[in-house]
C-alpha cells in the first residue's frame, strides 16, 4: 500500500509539471490553451532531437532548450493567441485546438508515430530501497523539481514586480493598462514562463517513458483536471490537484489495469460535483 | 406616430421553397438512378453535417463551445448496435430509438458539464467523452477496445439497406435543417439569439436562460446521436476508438468555423466544403490535416464570421432568414 501511495505521488509530481503552464496562462489571462499536451510532446520531441544533435547530456539539452521554449511562448502568445482574446472563449479554443492538430501531424510527418524517448543514462534506471520499498531517483528528481517549480512560481507571483503585473492584469486589464502595464507584454511574458514549464514537462515525460505524436491530448486532460482539483489560480492548489490525481489513477492500475485513467477522470467528476470551485480557488473564472 | 413592419425575409430567400424542391426531387430518387458507391459518400456526409450542424447550435446559438461532443455520436452509436443486436429491433427504428436515448443521459451529464464555464466547458465536455469511450472499451459484452458488428443487419438485401439508411440520413439532414430554422425563428429561438449576444441583459428582458440552455444541450445531444446511430447503421462496424474520437469534433468545428458560426447555412457550406477536400486532398494525410488546422486558425483571426458571414455582409443573403428587421412603413 506504501509503495502505491508513493508511486502514485511520484506520478502526480510529474503531472503537476504538466499542469503548471496551464494554471498560469490560465490565471493570468483565461486562456485555455487546448494544445497544452501536444506542446508538451512537441519539448519532449524536441529534447530528443537537442541531444541527438549535439550530444549534450539530456540535462543540458533541456537547458538549452528551456530559454528557447520561452521565446517560443513569448511569440506565440504576442502574434497570435493575444488575438483571441475576449469575453467569447470560441476563438482561443479553435485556435488552440487547430494549433494541436498542426503539432500532431507536424510531429507524425517529422518523427513517425513510432514511440521515442530520450535516453537518459544511468540516471533513468537508479533506484534506492528504504526497507521493501524501491524508489527511483528520476521520479523523486521529477518530484523535486515539480516541488521546486510550484514554489518558485508562487514565489515570482508573491513577491516580484513580475507577478505583480500578472496579478494586476488577471484582475483587471483596463485598470492595469491605466498604470502603464501593457497586457499584450505582459500576456506574452506569462506565456513565455508557461512553455519554460512545457519544456521541462515534455523532456522528463521523454525520459520517464516513451513518447508519441498522439499522446497530446491525454496529458492535456491530466493537466486540465489536476488545475480543476486544485482550483483555478492556485499553484499549490494545482500541485495538490496533480498529486490526488496521480494517487487516483495508480490506485486505479492497481486494482484494473484498464481502469486506471477511467478512476482518474471519475475522481474529477466527483470533484466537479462536491467542489466545483476546486480544493483551493483563489481567481475567479 | 411612426409605424414599423418587421421583416423576415430577402430575394434569397423567397427562393428558399423552389431550391428546396429543385434538391430533394434528385435527391429523393438518388437510389433509382445513381450507384451506391454516391449513397453511402451522402450517408457519410449526412453523418458529418449533423454532428456540425448541432455543434453550431450548442457553440454558436447556445454559446457552449464543446470539444466533447464526440461523447453523444458514440453513444448513439453504441445504443443503436444494442437496440439492434440484443433486443432484436429493427436497427432502421434503433435510430430515432438512439437519438432519444442519448437525449436522456444528457440531461445526467449536463449537471456535471454545466458546473465549468467557457474554455473549461470545452475541456471538461473532452473529459467526459473520454469517460465514455474508457467505459465502452471496458465493457466486453460489446467487444470492449477491438469493437463489435452490427449483425442485426445480416438479413437485409444490400441493395434496401443501403437505399433504406440513404432515405434515413436524407430525412435527417431535412429535419435537422427543417427543426433548427423553425426553432430559431420562433420566440424561443429569439430568446436563444437574445442569450448568445448578451446573457446578462437577455435573463433581465426575463428569459430562463438556464432552462433554455439545457434546452438547447439536450437537443444538440440528441441530434449528435442520431449522426452516430445513422454512421455505424451505414458502417456496420463500430469500436469505441472510432466512436468517440475527438476527430468528430474537431471537423465539426472545422466545417462551423469555415461556413459561418452561428448561422443554418454555416455547417452546410463547411460540410460541402469538407467533402470536396477530403475528396480531393485526403491522400495527403498529415498534410491534409495540417492544412484543415491552419485554415481553420487563419480564419478564425481574420475572417471571423466565415464563408457565410463575408457573404451575408457583403450581399445582406441569406438562405434562410432568422433575423428581424424593422423597416419604416410609409
Amino acid at each position: 500500500m506504501t509503495e502505491i501511495i508513493l508511486q502514485g505521488l511520484l506520478l502526480g509530481g510529474l503531472y503537476a509539471l504538466f499542469a503548471l503552464g496551464q494554471s498560469l496562462m490560465f490565471g493570468v489571462m483565461r486562456l485555455t490553451n487546448t494544445a497544452q499536451g501536444d506542446f508538451i510532446i512537441l519539448g519532449g520531441f524536441f529534447a530528443i532531437s537537442t541531444v541527438a544533435a549535439t550530444g549534450l547530456s539530456p540535462g543540458l539539452g533541456l537547458l538549452v532548450l528551456i530559454p528557447l521554449a520561452f521565446l517560443a511562448g513569448y511569440a506565440l502568445q504576442r502574434f497570435v493567441l493575444n488575438y483571441t482574446l475576449g469575453r467569447d472563449p470560441l476563438p482561443s479554443l479553435v485556435v488552440t485546438f487547430g494549433l494541436s492538430i498542426i503539432i500532431q501531424n507536424f510531429l507524425l510527418e517529422v518523427y513517425s508515430a513510432d514511440p521515442k524517448s530520450l535516453e537518459a543514462g544511468s540516471i533513468a534506471l537508479a533506484s534506492f530501497s528504504v526497507s521493501d520499498i524501491t524508489v527511483g531517483i528520476l521520479p523523486l528528481l521529477t518530484f523535486g523539481i515539480a516541488l521546486l517549480a510550484t514554489m518558485l512560481l508562487q514565489a515570482l507571483f508573491s513577491y516580484t514586480s513580475l507577478g505583480r503585473s500578472f496579478r494586476a492584469v488577471s484582475d483587471d486589464r483596463e485598470a492595469a493598462q491605466l498604470m502603464g502595464l501593457k497586457p499584450a507584454i505582459v500576456y506574452a511574458q506569462a506565456t513565455g514562463i508557461a512553455f519554460m514549464l512545457i519544456a521541462l514537462a515534455g523532456g522528463l515525460q521523454a525520459m520517464r517513458t516513451t513518447i508519441a505524436p498522439a499522446d497530446g491530448p491525454l496529458l492535456l486532460l491530466f493537466a486540465f483536471e489536476a488545475v480543476i482539483i486544485g482550483g483555478m489560480g492556485s499553484f499549490w492548489g494545482t500541485l495538490v490537484g496533480a498529486l490526488l490525481l496521480g494517487l487516483t489513477q495508480q490506485i486505479g492500475f492497481r486494482l484494473d489495469p484498464g481502469w486506471g485513467i477511467w478512476f482518474g477522470h471519475l475522481m474529477f467528476l466527483v470533484v466537479l460535483v462536491i467542489r466545483p470551485q476546486g480544493l483551493f480557488p483563489k481567481t475567479r473564472g | 406616430m411612426q409605424a414599423y413592419d418587421v421583416i423576415r425575409s430577402n430575394h434569397f430567400s423567397k427562393a428558399l421553397p423552389w431550391l428546396t424542391i429543385v434538391v430533394l426531387i434528385p435527391a429523393i430518387s438518388l437510389p433509382m438512378w445513381g450507384e451506391s458507391s454516391w449513397m453511402r459518400e451522402v450517408v457519410e456526409i449526412a453523418c458529418y453535417f449533423l454532428f456540425a450542424m448541432m455543434w453550431n447550435l450548442l457553440a454558436g446559438y447556445g454559446g457552449m463551445v464543446s470539444i466533447g461532443q464526440q461523447a453523444f455520436f458514440g453513444f448513439g452509436g453504441y445504443t443503436m448496435l444494442i437496440v439492434g443486436n440484443e433486443m432484436g429491433v429493427n436497427p432502421f427504428l434503433a435510430i430515432p430509438l438512439a437519438a432519444i436515448v442519448t437525449t436522456l443521459i444528457a440531461w445526467p451529464v449536463s449537471l456535471l458539464a454545466f458546473r465549468l464555464q467557457g474554455g473549461y466547458f470545452a475541456i471538461g465536455s473532452w473529459v467526459i467523452a473520454e469517460v465514455f469511450r474508457l467505459s465502452f472499451a471496458n465493457l466486453h459484452w460489446v467487444g470492449g477496445g477491438s469493437g463489435t458488428s452490427l449483425t442485426a443487419l445480416r438479413d437485409i438485401e444490400k441493395a434496401t439497406r443501403e437505399s433504406t439508411t440513404y432515405w434515413i440520413a436524407l430525412a435527417c439532414i431535412v429535419i435537422a435543417i427543417a427543426g433548427i430554422y423553425l426553432f430559431l425563428r420562433s420566440k424561443r429561438g429569439l430568446a436563444l439569439l437574445a442569450i448568445r449576444d448578451n446573457e446578462n441583459a437577455a435573463a433581465s428582458q426575463g428569459i430562463d436562460v438556464q432552462r433554455l440552455k439545457l434546452a438547447v444541450y439536450l437537443i444538440a445531444a440528441g441530434g449528435t446521436g442520431l449522426a452516430g446511430a445513422l454512421y455505424f447503421v451505414s458502417n456496420l462496424r463500430i469500436s469505441p476508438d472510432a466512436a468517440f474520437s475527438v476527430n468528430w469534433t474537431a471537423f465539426a468545428i472545422f466545417m462551423v468555423v469555415i461556413g459561418g458560426l452561428g448561422r443554418i447555412e454555416g455547417p452546410i457550406i463547411g460540410a460541402l466544403l469538407f467533402w470536396f477536400l477530403n475528396k480531393f486532398f485526403s491522400d495527403y494525410g498529415t498534410w491534409y490535416l495540417i492544412g484543415l488546422g491552419l485554415i481553420a486558425i487563419l480564419v478564425t483571426l481574420f475572417f471571423r464570421d466565415g464563408l457565410w458571414g463575408a457573404i451575408h455582409r457583403r450581399y445582406g443573403l441569406s438562405l434562410f432568414p432568422t433575423h428581424r428587421f424593422l423597416k419604416p412603413r410609409n
